[in-house]
């Protein structure tokens, strides 16, 4: 293949032009991702006048990565090759906790064709690293904590004789015992966060309902189809680039330096093709690991992890055990909401910390309640760590409490929806933080005064359901449309049908006083006589479709049709990540701020006397740390709502469940693209379809049991069901466009709903997802 | 060991040096093809999907030494325009990488039924695993492929994919900007 031209990920750019002097630069501010700084928030606002504009904001002009992803030539981080290039491997530990009692690489570095084999003692520098806390060891150090812990890399000319050479380098371990309850590690103390909410005085309620269950979440993967992947090339002077599949270059950039031991500048880094993330690319995988390898063997080297590597080699969505007890009055009002929420974090800090915030902070969602008291904790154990995942905390809670709503709508003849419409939040309702909702308000924005009740979304599109009929059992069906399917297990006796509704609730952008901003630099310019803005930002597109947003904003913000994306990489400021459900709003912000004061410039100029180029940092408002003891506090930006009714058959005989029909009402604010926000929703409630029946990493006292496609099972396109969507916007005046993040609120709904329709089917209670088929029969005393 | 076989319509060569090397591992690491792609190596994504002498298989299941005089097509070679352009057109692609091989797929289904039922098109796509899209759009894309290629054959023009399927019956977008009064939910039919 052609050799990769450096960080152009694709042909989706063009080159950039180099800086003229009548150039006119903004101040970029490139402070530390982590540094605090006064905020110098953009605007944004629904206000600004939008040009209607072909392929502009509110289009769904053709995704420029879209050709060259369908004819085989786009180039993800697996795909690259470089001249002269060896291939890396990772040898990790088989055992779940050991001590390091001796590693022998010697008949290792002795195979032909084996150019290093490096450990712990090799690491240049700093030798841990993480997200939030520098915990994780670049490569094991004394003892090993969890199974697919990395303790030795090797270079080697070719994958299989690096594998091979992997296999030769003998580790004696010590085994030790391993911790992998997270129950007994909260009361040990061993836990990453604890933090409590308290609100009012939920003991001295009393209540006409009460109801009490514990739910378990599985460990859930977000398998990304992409394997983890990148190359490292020596640049000859000590320096190193990196080209790699990750939501967050410059996060990595801060983290790689200082295991290196090199100055920043010393290391460029472009983002590879990516081939999906949903928080599985936000912790570094191969990033250290090939660089030390490059810079050892002064040739460039790639890495790749096989699937079965990468279901060890990322971390996880934390598996959850949480003791709901929700009370109502008779007036279907709830009285109170007391939770015990584990978090089981795994053996490193990763994102827990953040986790645990946004389970307490979202424990009881969007719901009014004025008596609360939450204890959430994130464990530590010896089992596969955990961190972000597309809804990252907002899912095990949300399937709790929206259990326990249907739960208690039960108890007191309500139906589900009109319980959850009478304790919905509404504009100036108050979260169970103290934050107030500042939801959309018609009146506020010109419309009709409403006397009655504060203005509720959620209310409005829990209404949006009744003229939407749940589809009718159809007289005839293909075996394929029945549960099991081509099974051929059933010809429809013993399939029973059930309805079930779910809501999420989830915040977007980062939280809790976090410095969160992005970067974008565009510059208009004159080529051969048409008028072209290149926009150079380091934001992942990791599927979700932001680089035809930035090119919409462009268009609309800047009046031109041709707009050329330049490599999304360290030679412009941080974007931030690509989760939290936060680049549409910040760099989408960001290239809009950057955009309108290129415009600005261009006031009373021609183009034809020089380019123009303005370069801007955007900043959402700031939020606040959550109390350490009451977890008050306004620590969310953003909030999106998203419901989900799920229509089931179920083979109640032999445990099998096939979800007919998912209908999705979202809240998005503004629809930025109709195409790429619909392909949001599907996906997310895809993975959240795949918690609720079938996706779940088992693990035996910290052993990983099912790290492959055969025996991890992610939804099929015979899984899903035909979705119909709802999509509302009710505009964040505060957001650019007004829009609001939309990729991960319908992760968190579809599971709930999914399981309540079949809680409706069955008359089970169902506490524990996924759902499994000996959950649904267990009753019949056929349990395996 | 050589092994002469035909790709995407050209004639190729591959010097293997372990008689179990995958015909993916040839076609990506050996000759550079990388349009192909890796993700389990298991059989179970069909990422990794290619026509064997007019049959989809898993490339990684296939050892490169049972391919000698055989043809080979991959997305590059196997993929009729019409079915690229649907699933550009319809939003079928987010992340991509499931994209090569679901496009073998669905060509091969094309060329056995030129218009499958939704039914069909997912028991045709079922080895397919896609993480980013939950595959609604997917089954857009197909309808509007065939859609293209039906006419395509009929007036032998320049097929048009419409740049929304309106055959799926299930989609719509409702868009409700409109202030209104708690509890009016009135509702615009779609």
């Amino acid at each position: 293949m052609p050799e990769p031209v450096a960080g152009e990920p694709n042909g989706t750019t063009a080159a950039a032009p180099e800086p003229t002097a009548r150039t006119k630069t903004a101040p970029t501010k490139t402070a530390p991702t982590k540094t605090p700084t006064p905020p110098t928030r953009a605007a944004g606002g629904v206000g600004t006048p939008l040009q209607e504009r072909s392929g502009g904001v509110g289009s769904s002009p053709t995704r420029p990565d879209a050709a060259a992803k369908a004819n085989g030539a786009f180039d993800y981080a697996s795909d690259l090759e470089f001249p002269g290039m060896l291939w890396g491997h990772t040898l990790r530990s088989p055992h779940p906790r050991a001590r390091l009692v001796s590693i022998d690489t010697a008949a290792a570095l002795a195979m032909p064709g084996v150019a290093a084999v490096l450990t712990a003692a090799d690491v240049p520098g700093k030798r841990y690293y993480g997200l939030i806390e520098a915990d994780q060891p670049v490569l094991a150090i004394d003892e090993v904590n969890y199974q697919g812990e990395p303790v030795a890399i090797v270079a080697a000319e070719t994958l299989d004789l690096a594998r091979r050479a992997a296999e030769a380098v003998t580790v004696e371990y010590e085994e030790l015992e391993t911790h992998w309850d997270p129950e007994e590690a909260v009361e040990a103390g061993n836990v990453f966060r604890y933090q409590p909410v308290r609100l009012g005085d939920p003991d001295a309620q009393v209540p006409a309902a009460v109801v009490a269950r514990e739910y378990v979440v599985g460990m859930q993967d977000q398998a990304p189809l992409g394997p983890e992947s990148g190359v490292a090339v020596p640049s000859g002077d000590g320096g190193v680039s990196l080209y790699v599949a990750t939501q967050w270059v410059h996060s990595d950039l801060e983290q790689i330096a200082p295991c290196l031991s090199l100055e920043p500048d010393r290391i460029h880094m472009a983002i590879a093709g990516i081939g999906g993330a949903f928080g599985a690319r936000e912790d570094l995988s191969v990033q250290v690991h090939m660089a030390m390898l490059a810079l050892a063997t002064a040739r460039p080297v790639k890495m790749m992890y096989d699937r079965a590597e990468s279901f060890v080699g990322h971390v996880h969505r934390h598996p959850a055990r949480m003791r709901y007890e929700h009370a109502a009055d008779a007036d279907g009002k709830l009285l109170y909401v007391k939770a015990r929420i584990v978090l089981d974090g795994g053996a490193y800090a990763s994102t827990t910390e953040a986790v645990v915030g946004n389970a307490a902070s979202l424990a009881v969602g969007p719901y009014e309640v004025e008596h609360v008291s939450v204890d959430a904790w994130g464990a530590r154990t010896n089992n596969p760590p955990c961190g972000a995942m597309r809804g990252f905390g907002g899912v095990q809670t949300c399937f709790a409490y929206e259990s326990q709503m249907d739960a208690l709508a039960e108890m007191l003849g309500l139906h589900p929806l009109e319980f959850r419409r009478r304790n919905a939040v509404a504009q100036g309702s108050k979260l169970i933080t103290g934050q107030i909702v500042d939801a959309y308000d018609p009146e506020r924005a010109g419309g009709p005064s409403n006397p009655g009740r504060p203005f509720s979304p959620l209310a409005d599109m829990l209404g949006r359901f009744k003229d939407i009929p749940v589809p009718a059992v159809p007289a005839a069906r293909d075996i394929v449309e029945l549960p099991g399917g081509t099974g051929n297990t059933t010809h429809g006796e013993g399939v029973r049908r059930g309805v079930g509704y779910g809501v999420g609730l989830k915040n977007v952008c980062y939280s809790e006083g976090f410095d969160d901003y992005s970067t974008a630099r565009v510059r208009l310019e004159l080529v051969d006589g048409e008028t072209v803005a290149f926009v150079h930002t380091a934001a992942a597109e990791v599927g979700q479709g932001h680089w035809s947003l930035q090119a919409q904003i462009a268009r609309t913000e800047l009046g031109v049709d041709r707009v050329e994306l330049l490599p999304n990489d360290t030679k412009v400021g941080s974007a931030g990540s690509s989760s939290a459900s936060r680049q549409s709003y910040m760099t989408g912000g960001a290239v809009k701020a950057a955009c309108e004061a290129v415009r600005e410039l261009w006031q009373g100029r021609d183009l034809a006397d020089g380019p123009i180029e303005a370069t801007q940092v955007f900043r959402h408002r700031v939020t606040k740390p959550m109390d350490p003891v009451t977890g008050q506090g306004e620590s969310h930006v953003q909030l999106a709502l998203c419901v989900h009714r799920a229509t089931v058959d179920v083979d109640v005989e032999l445990g099998l469940v096939k979800v007919v029909d998912l209908t999705c009402v979202q809240d998005v604010g503004k629809i930025m693209n109709p195409v790429a926000l619909e392909g949001q929703i599907h996906g997310g409630s895809a993975q959240g379809l795949g918690l609720a029946v079938m996706e779940e990493m088992i693990t035996e006292q910290g052993r990983v049991r099912n790290a492959s496609f055969t025996d991890y099972l992610i939804p099929t396109i015979l899984d899903m069901p035909p979705m119909r969507l709802r999509i509302v916007e009710n505009a964040d005046p505060e957001a650019p466009y007004g829009l609001r993040g939309a990729g991960e609120p319908p992760t968190l709904s579809s599971t709930p709903a999914i399981v309540a329709a079949i809680r409706d089917a069955t008359g089970l209670a169902l506490t524990h997802i996924p759902v499994r088929p000996e959950h649904l029969t267990a009753h019949l005393g056929r349990q395996p | 060991m050589r092994v002469e076989l035909r790709i995407d319509g050209e004639a190729a060569v591959a010097e293997i040096d372990r008689p179990g090397e995958s015909l993916l591992s040839t076609l990506r690491d050996r000759l550079g093809l990388t349009g192909t792609k890796n993700a389990c190596e298991q059989g179970e994504c069909g990422s990794c999907t290619v026509l064997l002498d007019g049959d989809p298989v898993c490339s990684c299941l296939v050892a490169t030494a049972q391919c000698e005089g055989r043809e080979v097509k991959t997305v590059v070679g196997a993929v009729p325009r019409p079915v690229r352009d649907a699933f550009i057109a319809c939003g079928a692609v987010q992340c991509g990488f499931c994209t090569p091989g679901l496009l073998v797929s669905v060509a091969d289904l094309l060329e056995r039924e030129p218009d499958p039922r939704d039914a069909q098109i997912r028991e045709a796509l079922a080895g397919n695993l896609c993480r980013c899209t939950g595959y609604e759009k997917i089954i857009d894309a197909v309808h509007a492929a065939a859609e293209a290629m039906s006419s395509e054959a009929i007036s032998d023009g320049v097929p048009r994919v419409p740049a929304r399927s309106h055959l799926h019956h299930n989609q719509w977008i409702n868009v409700s900007n409109i202030p209104r009064a708690a509890g009016d939910s009135t509702e615009d039919t779609p």
